[in-house]
């Protein structure tokens, strides 16, 4: 009883003290530049959605886009003002939400969009539990290689192993879907939280090395969609077949090189409002930035990506704790992954993958996850300079 | 214990999770973030113009919207060709495309009302591709695709009534070329047909102004001055976005429509001669002869102007609209049907035979022969070892050049042409043969093409020794080989014609290079290699009539624009001058207007009122071995004040006095508007001029002469016709 009332009151305190506190504890350039990304995207979903239509359904994704966004920063402010050991305890939690959203899209409940089944729809309301499984991902692996047994600096084999389990489970469900990026994502993240963990080097290199023997024997042995052939051999030669896979590639390419330095002007892309660009609001996105706003306008959302990402991993290296260190690998990890991989393929040096950009592309799951995940960065911050 | 320490703090420190790492992670971040922005510049800078050419032709299509065709009318504005509407059904191929069974129900009521097969309207909305053969669409999916031509207004009012049970589908009217003069002038008029990839790739300032659907001049007035006829089609660049579908118009250019084309032509004088002709041919027929083909020219000698030109057998150019099919298009290039796409008037190369002598008459006396003295007119010559003779033998005595003219006497010619070919050094010819004869043929013009605005000309042949020196170079071969062989094909059915051939492929062989006497002789009187074009004749008699100014012959008259404000005159070309001074050429009128009075022509012309319009002309009966002789007759007038050249030839028709001097005659009635005996003429020898009259018209041309003022083009784009020439 006295328990409760203490952890009541402890609560109460600890809220006043973060209210009285936040102008100090958060980091306002990271959070700021997150905000300017946000408006970005919502520029760029409202300019690749809108139509000359009822001004009503012209704005549709785009005020949907700013649902989105709203119940992120909700989530993203939530978790930031939390002491980082709170949501380090709910990890489990978040995992096997995460898991369970992804073994619930093979049933029934999961639905098929573009290819893949990676939705579940309840209630009309579609979610990608995907993106949870990346959060879920993080904060388990974080709590299994972040915080190293007593006498011990560095996680040793048990605790590795665990975590090859704790990526094991939701890999298989996401490659059951199938959905490559996403599985993608999680290896790269769980290698680089691997990496930075300061387990022994050689697991490291062992894992990339039965990596890179799982891809070649993938290929070897025709595990691969034909499409998902076609998309990689595309991205050797994207002119190869115009109006087939390499289409998409060729258009896009089309689009950010017609932009120019200055660009068409927003909502004035001849390549991109005329739709030559598929998924233009979602994985295709950034070619409406390199359209619409040319190089000016585009070189900036890369910049501000790099500032994000080198922000977050500036706060790990300043964090003490390992487990807040690891779940900011993670974060940038994960970041600069999909990142990398969405710009890239739409300007023609990575293959088409369906994974989408961060912060800007439309889609709801993943703009609370990806601020979410904003949010954890902030909160260890706020721990960091508040506890020293 | 210090070393120890040491060392597990190093241990510690090396294990201690990475600040270093993350340090490594920033930077290889960083240079990741580096490289797509080195990227994103690479395409937006240095490639952006590159993307941007890429983005333009990605999405915006081009729709050529057609310019109205300009029309060609006559002197006096009546219509030669001129737009007709019909109305056509088309379909939007992208409509089509977007109904869910691909637009099959529709097209199937579609072929219900049209009464077609299913089958040929669905293969006539596919694109043509190498894959799709016909019936499939040549043009552009952008433009409407033709499912039916000319149907019925019915037809078209239910489709365009019932657009719910005919989505995609209208119907809409579409210009085609109309000839109300049917089938006169079709050679010199020409034709319209769908343009061609060899085309479009041969005349690279032709794609941008072709859909690929267009039609293009391909002969006569329509394939010269297609430019000017065609005038600038509009173009509607449309935006569409990746599935083709419209999203909105990005510019659009009205088209400009083409100038009309005024002649010289006048369409009664050109009705004139291609009725005159048919009934020459007819007359020639019935008294025994092929009479296979004929040509008629009239020409204004005071310009070039060709007011009538006609070519028989003819054809009605209506048969090219729609798309000509295969065994029309074969019968027109047909023997059996007389290859009525071939204009006899220019294309045509005869042996001017008599016609020529004016040029002969004119080589002489620049050679040093008196105008003032008398010729010898035997019944006939040696000339080398052969006798050559006047036509049926007949002798004149002692003769003037001029009744050597109006009785045609070849003798006195035979001899002018070997006595120069003598003058020459005869077989072994002098350093620089004079060679009178060819030159002067030159000098009328002959031998080269007459520049008229007409394709295909051909340019006839005034052979001299070079040329013969060539042919046999060319010839000789097969010549020897003839020699020895002989013509067992042509022995079959003439065994005398056939020996004759291999008599004079042997000759050939042997000496064929050689300028001979006999070459000389024939030459003075139009005949052996000498050939030439109706048209070159007429310039040369034109060249007569008006002092001795060769023009180049032109049907154009003038453009006007569409609206009719603005007129660019074509302007007359002289080509040259007749080399003669002007005591031989009024010579030479003096003897040409006595023919059809008192000489070769007199028959043909009784009854004629030549005390109004006193015609000058000369007959010509060419002779080609193995045919009936050919008749022409070239002629002008009035001898006093000189309008018109009229020129007539009748392959194989008989006489030039017999046959194509009464056709030239009712040319001139039919100008002049003077009573035609209604046997033509032909049968007129001796007669007493009581037959009664064939047609009376009024003059076709009032005061007989062509007008000199232009028709004038109202805004609204009929036409009026210059003062005193309405009709």
């Amino acid at each position: 009883m006295s328990l409760y009332v203490n952890s009541q009151r402890s609560w109460s305190t600890r809220a006043g003290r973060l209210l009285a506190a936040r102008p100090r504890r958060i980091d306002w350039p990271l959070l700021s530049c997150v905000l300017v990304l946000c408006a970005v995207g919502a520029l760029l979903v409202w300019a690749s959605t809108a139509s000359d239509g009822d001004p009503l359904e012209s704005t549709q994704y785009l005020r949907r886009y700013l649902v989105h966004v709203a119940i992120g920063l909700v989530a993203c402010l939530l978790v930031a003002s939390v002491d980082y050991r709170v949501p380090r305890a709910y990890a489990p939690i978040v995992y096997l939400v995460g898991v369970v959203g992804l073994a619930l899209v093979l049933t029934p409940l999961g639905e098929v969009i573009n290819g893949s089944r990676s939705w579940i729809v309840i209630g009309g309301m579609q979610a990608q539990p995907g993106e949870v499984a990346k959060i879920g991902l993080i904060l388990g692996v974080a709590m299994l290689l972040g915080e190293p047994r007593d006498g011990e600096h560095a996680p040793m084999t048990r605790d590795v192993l665990f975590s090859l389990v704790a990526l094991a489970v939701p890999l298989g469900l996401i490659l059951a879907q199938p959905d490559l990026g996403t599985a993608m994502v999680l290896c790269s993240i769980y290698l680089g939280m691997l990496t930075l963990s300061g387990a022994p080097i050689r697991w490291v290199i062992g894992l990339i090395c039965c990596g890179v023997v799982g891809a070649l024997s993938v290929w070897w042995f025709g595990l691969l969609q034909d499409y998902q052939l076609a998309r990689f051999a595309t991205f050797v030669d994207p002119t190869a077949d115009p109006r087939g896979a390499g289409y998409n590639a060729n258009q896009a390419l089309i689009a950010i090189g017609s932009g120019g330095f200055i660009g068409t002007g927003l909502f004035d892309g001849e390549q991109t409002r005329g739709n030559f660009v598929p998924e233009q609001h979602t994985d295709f996105i950034f070619t409406v930035a390199g359209e619409q706003l040319g190089f000016l306008g585009s070189s900036l959302i890369i910049g501000l990506f790099a500032f994000i990402i080198w922000r977050t991993l500036q706060i790990a290296r300043e964090c003490d704790h390992p487990y807040g260190r690891l779940v900011c690998v993670g974060v940038a990890v994960w970041m600069t992954f999909q990142c990398f991989i969405n710009i890239g393929m739409t300007l023609g040096i990575m293959p088409i993958t369906g994974l989408p950009l961060p912060f800007v592309s439309y889609g709801g799951t993943a703009a609370v996850a990806n601020l979410t995940a904003v949010g954890l960065v902030l909160g260890i911050y706020a721990r960091d300079r508040g506890f020293g | 214990m210090k070393t120890r320490r040491r060392a597990a703090h190093a241990r510690h420190e090396a294990r201690r999770p990475g600040r270093f790492g993350l340090f490594l992670a920033q930077i290889l971040v960083l240079s990741l973030f580096a490289v797509l922005a080195g990227r994103l510049w690479y395409l937006q800078v240095p490639r952006a113009e590159h993307y941007a050419r890429l983005a333009a032709a990605n999405h915006t299509q081009d729709l050529i919207v057609p310019a109205t065709r300009g029309q060609i009318i006559d002197a006096s504005g009546v219509p030669l060709v001129r737009n007709r509407t019909e109305l056509v059904v088309s379909a939007d191929y992208h409509a089509l495309l977007e109904q869910e069974d691909g637009g099959d129900a529709v097209l199937r009521r579609v072929a219900d009302i049209l009464d077609r097969p299913f089958e040929e309207v669905r293969g006539r909305t596919r694109l043509c591709g190498p894959t799709v053969s016909r019936p499939c669409w040549p043009g552009s999916p952008y433009q409407p695709i033709t499912l039916a031509e000319d149907v019925e207004p019915r037809v078209a009012l239910q489709i365009m009534e019932r657009q719910d049970e005919f989505p995609g589908i209208s119907a809409q009217q579409q210009a085609v070329r109309e000839y109300p003069g049917a089938d006169n002038a079709a050679q010199m008029l020409g034709y319209l047909q769908p343009v061609t990839q060899e085309e479009l790739e041969e005349r690279e300032e032709l794609r941008a102004r072709f859909s690929g659907v267009d039609r293009v001049g391909r002969d006569g007035l329509e394939a010269v001055y297609d430019d000017r006829l065609r005038g600038e089609p509009g173009v509607r660049t449309f935006a569409v976005d990746n599935h083709g579908n419209v999203t909105g118009i990005v510019s659009e250019s009205a088209p400009r429509p083409g100038q009309h084309l005024v002649t010289h032509i006048d369409a009664d004088v050109q009705d004139i001669v291609e009725k005159a002709l048919a009934r020459g041919i007819e007359r020639a027929k019935q008294a025994g002869y092929p009479a296979d083909s004929a040509a008629g020219v009239v020409m204004d000698v005071r310009t070039g102007g060709v007011i009538a030109m006609a070519s028989v057998p003819t054809y009605d150019p209506e048969v090219w609209n729609g798309g000509i099919d295969q065994e029309t298009y074969d019968r027109l290039l047909s023997k059996e049907a007389g290859e009525p796409l071939t204009s006899r008037a220019l294309q045509g190369q005869y042996p001017p035979a008599s016609t020529f002598k004016v040029a002969s008459l004119a080589a002489a006396v620049e050679n040093g022969a008196p105008l003032e003295q008398s010729y010898a007119c035997p019944s006939s010559i040696n000339v080398g070892d052969r006798a050559f003779r006047n036509y049926e033998s007949s002798a004149h005595g002692s003769i003037s050049l001029h009744k050597a003219i109006v009785v045609s006497c070849n003798t006195v010619f035979y001899q002018f042409g070997y006595d120069m070919w003598r003058a020459d050094g005869g077989t072994r010819p002098v350093a620089n043969p004079k060679d009178p004869m060819p030159r002067m043929a030159k000098g009328f013009g002959f031998g080269q093409p007459t520049g008229v605005d007409l394709p295909h000309e051909s340019s006839g042949r005034i052979p001299d020794r070079r040329w013969k020196q060539e042919y046999w170079e060319a010839t000789r071969e097969d010549s020897c080989k003839r020699a020895e062989t002989g013509y067992p094909e042509v022995a079959k059915e003439d065994p005398a014609h056939a020996e004759y051939l291999k008599k004079v492929a042997h000759e050939q062989c042997l000496e064929g290079h050689v300028w001979r006497a006999g070459d000389a002789a024939n030459f003075a009187i139009g005949q052996g290699d000498v050939l030439v074009t109706p048209l070159q004749t007429a310039r040369a008699y034109a060249a007569i009539a008006n002092g001795g100014t060769l023009y180049e012959p032109r049907v154009g008259k003038a453009f006007v624009s569409a609206d009719g404000r603005q007129v660019e005159r074509i302007e007359p070309v002289v080509a040259g001058r007749l080399p003669i001074d002007d005591t031989t050429l009024t010579y030479l009128q003096d003897a040409l207007e006595d023919v059809p009075k008192e000489g070769t022509a007199r028959g043909a012309f009784a009854g004629f009122p030549q005390d109004k319009v006193s015609i000058a002309g000369k007959t010509g009966s060419a002779t080609i071995v193995g045919k009936r002789e050919s008749a022409w007759f070239a002629s002008y007038a009035p001898a006093d004040d000189p309008q018109f050249a009229v020129v007539v030839f009748i392959s194989q028709g008989g006489t030039g006095g017999a046959a194509a001097a009464p056709v030239a005659r009712e040319i001139y009635d039919g100008i002049y508007g003077f009573a035609t005996p209604a046997d033509g003429g032909a049968a007129q020898q001796g007669a007493d001029g009581q037959t009664p009259p064939g047609r009376v018209g009024p003059p076709a041309l009032p005061g007989g002469r062509p007008p000199a003022e232009l028709p004038t083009v109202r805004s609204d784009g009929t036409v009026a016709a210059p003062e005193g020439y309405e009709k």
